[in-house]
């Protein structure tokens, strides 16, 4: 025990200290705190003033076009020929020109400018008069614009959970941002923290410095030692990116002056939730209503289990890793340079990027016998139950598949040992898949 | 008594018998030199000394009890090929190497300040292992091997990568390590440090011991009986028990013999037939080297 723990103190400290370790730690949450925060201030910010020259032969789209803050129409007599000559020297940014028969033919509308149109004006544009042409229409069938308005009805459901607890909120949109929040989390550190256990282990072995090693300690000791080393490396960048995160959020947002509702941070004391927070909140910073919208979304948030989601989380993400870990370590033995990497590479990332493929699905039908199923087997739990737990899952279900987890990371663990204690010993030849199976037979 | 014992080991990789009953038995405070070809088993049995990988068959005995992993502190093993962590420093990375083996942070400490001040590296403890040549890096890692005073160094070819003056070195430190109690192995294909250092030596050839025992004793074993001998004049004539296996005319007018007496004529006897002859400048036995021997039991030239 520990020899365990002075090798993970070592790794530990080796990684911590290096300077990708930091650097890595302080700019991820600058990224993420820029990330919700530059479309918000963008949005605050003054646009530059289009101004619009339009030609319209028609005279029927007068009254159409209201200015915005972003674009300024003029409406001008000059003949299109004339106008398109000066068009360069009119100091107008963009011309459009809407022909005599635009209602018979809505297709010969034009739009020139001098460099590309950009998207949102043209289709701006081309809505406005497509709605003029619906109105006159309408108005020559006659039907006038407010009773068609009134027959527009919008249906808006909110979400309901019924369990012997009685009626509760739930929010699927929330679980399913918090649920693929998760497996995207758990997804990632994986192979980020499992490649780390892998190069530590390859870089043991190219020094040769694993003979000297483990004429002191046991193999299973050394590669236990960096398995947990590398883990508390991560967990330790969790924790930092979280509270970086809320700190740094907090103090810019204050200092732009974005309106950002503070209680429901605090209420949510864990790293899935602030991050989900961001998440729903940096998806539509640009509108006007997202306040209500963001509070609503908080609102949702906070009606799930927040403190079985962490837990749950933590209790995957550390078997995951554990798991994957595990193997990362076997295939880095196996080998003497990265560029034979990739051929042990499969049987780590199939089940990985096949559980992160199978989360879309299972997001839509949480409670199907695939998703029960998949949330069972060791590879694809960690992932997998992740997405489902914020839809809530029964507890035994729970049990069962940690109880699994913890059987499968047994099992891998053994079988990594015993690739591993051979195959940090072997240099020269490049291993096949049949040779590590001999290695799990052979005698110490 | 030995401080470390072999007996019948077997070693078996999926092919090939790296081991076939090799029984070896190394006397507390001598260096024993562990000799043999490339491949021949030396570093299968290092490793099981070490523990690194078990035997198929046989025992280990470490001071008289069979080997266990409490002996591990009691071991000190530099390997052939060497390796330190690179981007790790040199103090940090020995005060490491030493708590692995069993000693506290602060007796590896004071330890490690005698081992800086003598080999006078004060200066390398806070730099990294890659930013050292090559030979810094050996330097270092001897004080790995020896820092935690072992009852048992093994060394295998020690002296690579050391220029003349650090190889003396370290040869004196090995001397010095032996003269305060420790037991060395030193496995090498150098066979004039073999013959400067070893008390005792074992030859491994194709998996099996081929010889063991003291150094003298071997030379002994392997003498042929032939004496060197210079001198101006003629040997025609002389008893042909002393056979005459050539002679060699040198540059200044005398004449360089060897001789082959049978195993049981005694040397006075040729010596005074010598005299007898001819004006003898030198006479003397021709010793066998390791190197002979080393040719002799194995049937090819040591290549390093």
């Amino acid at each position: 025990m520990k020899t365990i723990f002075l090798i993970l103190k070592r790794e530990y400290l080796v990684r911590v200290k290096k300077k990708s370790f930091l650097i890595m730690t302080f700019l991820t949450p600058l990224l993420m705190t820029g990330l919700w925060l530059v479309p918000v201030y963008m949005a605050t910010k003054n646009v530059d003033v289009k101004r619009v020259e339009v030609v319209d032969e028609s005279n029927l789209f007068g009254k159409t076009f209201k200015n915005t803050k972003e674009l300024n129409y003029q409406f001008v007599k000059t003949p299109i020929e004339q106008a398109k000559k000066n068009f360069a020297k009119s100091g107008y940014d963009v011309l459009v020109y809407i022909p005599k028969q635009i209602i018979q033919q809505p297709n010969d509308l034009k739009i020139y400018a001098e460099n590309n149109v950009s998207l949102t004006i043209q289709s701006g544009i081309e809505d406005s008069i497509e709605q003029e042409i619906e109105n006159i229409k309408l108005l020559q069938a006659g039907i006038d614009r407010k009773v068609l308005d009134d027959t527009k009805v919008r249906v808006s459901a909110d979400t309901y959970s019924l369990s012997e607890e009685g009626e509760r909120d739930s929010s699927s949109g929330a679980a399913s941002a918090i649920g693929y929040l998760c497996a995207i989390m758990i997804y990632g550190t994986t192979f980020l923290y499992g490649a780390q256990v892998m190069r530590g282990v390859m870089e043991e072995k190219t020094n040769r410095i694993v003979e000297v090693i483990i004429s002191s300690v046991k193999p299973f000791q050394l590669m236990a030692g960096k398995i947990i080393g590398v883990a508390l490396v991560g967990l330790t960048q969790f924790m930092l990116w979280i509270m970086l995160t809320i700190g740094l959020s907090s103090v810019m947002s204050s200092v732009l002056g974005v309106e950002r509702p503070q209680p429901v941070a605090m209420q949510m004391a864990g790293g899935a939730g602030a991050a989900a927070m961001q998440d729903v909140q940096g998806a539509k910073p640009a509108q006007r209503t997202s306040s209500n919208v963001v509070t609503k979304a908080l609102k949702a948030v906070g009606t799930l289990n927040i403190p079985l989601i962490i837990t749950c989380f933590l209790i995957y993400f550390i078997g995951g890793y554990l798991i994957y870990s595990a193997l990362f370590a076997a295939v880095g033995s196996a080998v003497d340079a990265e560029a034979d990497v990739q051929q042990f590479m499969l049987p780590i990332t199939i089940p990985l990027i096949l559980s992160f493929i199978m989360a879309q699905f299972v997001i839509r039908d949480p409670n199907g016998t695939m998703a029960v199923w998949l949330s069972m087997i060791p590879f694809t739990s960690p992932i997998i139950m992740m997405v489902r737990i914020p839809f809530g899952v029964p507890i035994w279900e729970i049990l069962v598949s940690v109880t699994l987890l913890v059987l499968g990371f047994i099992g891998t663990a053994w079988l990594a040992a015993r690739i591993y204690r051979v195959g940090i010993l072997m240099y020269g030849k490049k291993p096949t898949y049949r040779e590590l199976s001999k290695w799990l037979f052979y005698k110490a | 008594m030995s401080i470390l014992e072999t007996r019948d080991i077997v070693k078996q990789y999926a092919q090939h018998r790296a081991l076939d009953g090799v029984s070896i038995s190394i006397p507390r405070g001598t260096i024993f030199g562990l000799l043999g070809p490339n491949g021949a088993g030396k570093t299968s049995l290092i490793r099981i000394i070490n523990q690194i990988t078990g035997p198929d068959a046989g025992e280990v005995f470490f001071d008289g009890r069979p080997l266990d992993s409490s002996h591990i502190g009691r071991i000190g093993y530099l390997p052939e090929e060497r390796g330190l962590y690179k981007k790790m420093k040199v103090g940090d990375q020995l005060l490491y190497l030493a708590q692995l083996k069993g000693l506290s942070e602060r007796q590896a400490m004071d330890k490690l300040r005698i081992w800086f001040t003598k080999f006078d590296i004060k200066t390398w403890w806070s730099k990294n292992v890659e930013d050292l040549s090559k030979g810094m890096q050996q330097k270092i890692q001897f004080v790995a091997t020896v820092l935690h005073e072992p009852d048992l160094i093994i060394l295998d070819e020690p002296f690579s990568g050391f220029d003349p003056i650090n190889a003396n070195l370290i040869k004196d430190e090995i001397l010095e390590l032996r003269d305060r109690g420790s037991t060395i192995i030193f496995s090498t294909h150098r066979m004039e440090s073999v013959e400067e250092l070893c008390d005792h030596i074992a030859l491994i050839n194709r998996s099996r011991k081929v010889l063991d025992g003291p150094k003298k004793a071997i030379k002994e074993q392997f003498k042929t009986h032939t004496y060197h001998v210079e001198y101006q004049g003629s040997i025609e004539g002389m008893n042909p028990v002393f056979h005459v296996l050539e002679s060699i005319p040198l540059e200044d007018g005398f004449t360089r013999s060897n001789i082959q007496i049978p195993p049981d004529a005694a040397v006075n006897d040729l010596v005074r037939a010598l005299i007898d002859r001819v004006a003898v400048r030198s006479f003397g036995e021709n010793i066998p080297s390791m190197n002979d021997i080393f040719i002799q039991a194995v049937g090819e030239v040591p290549t390093t």
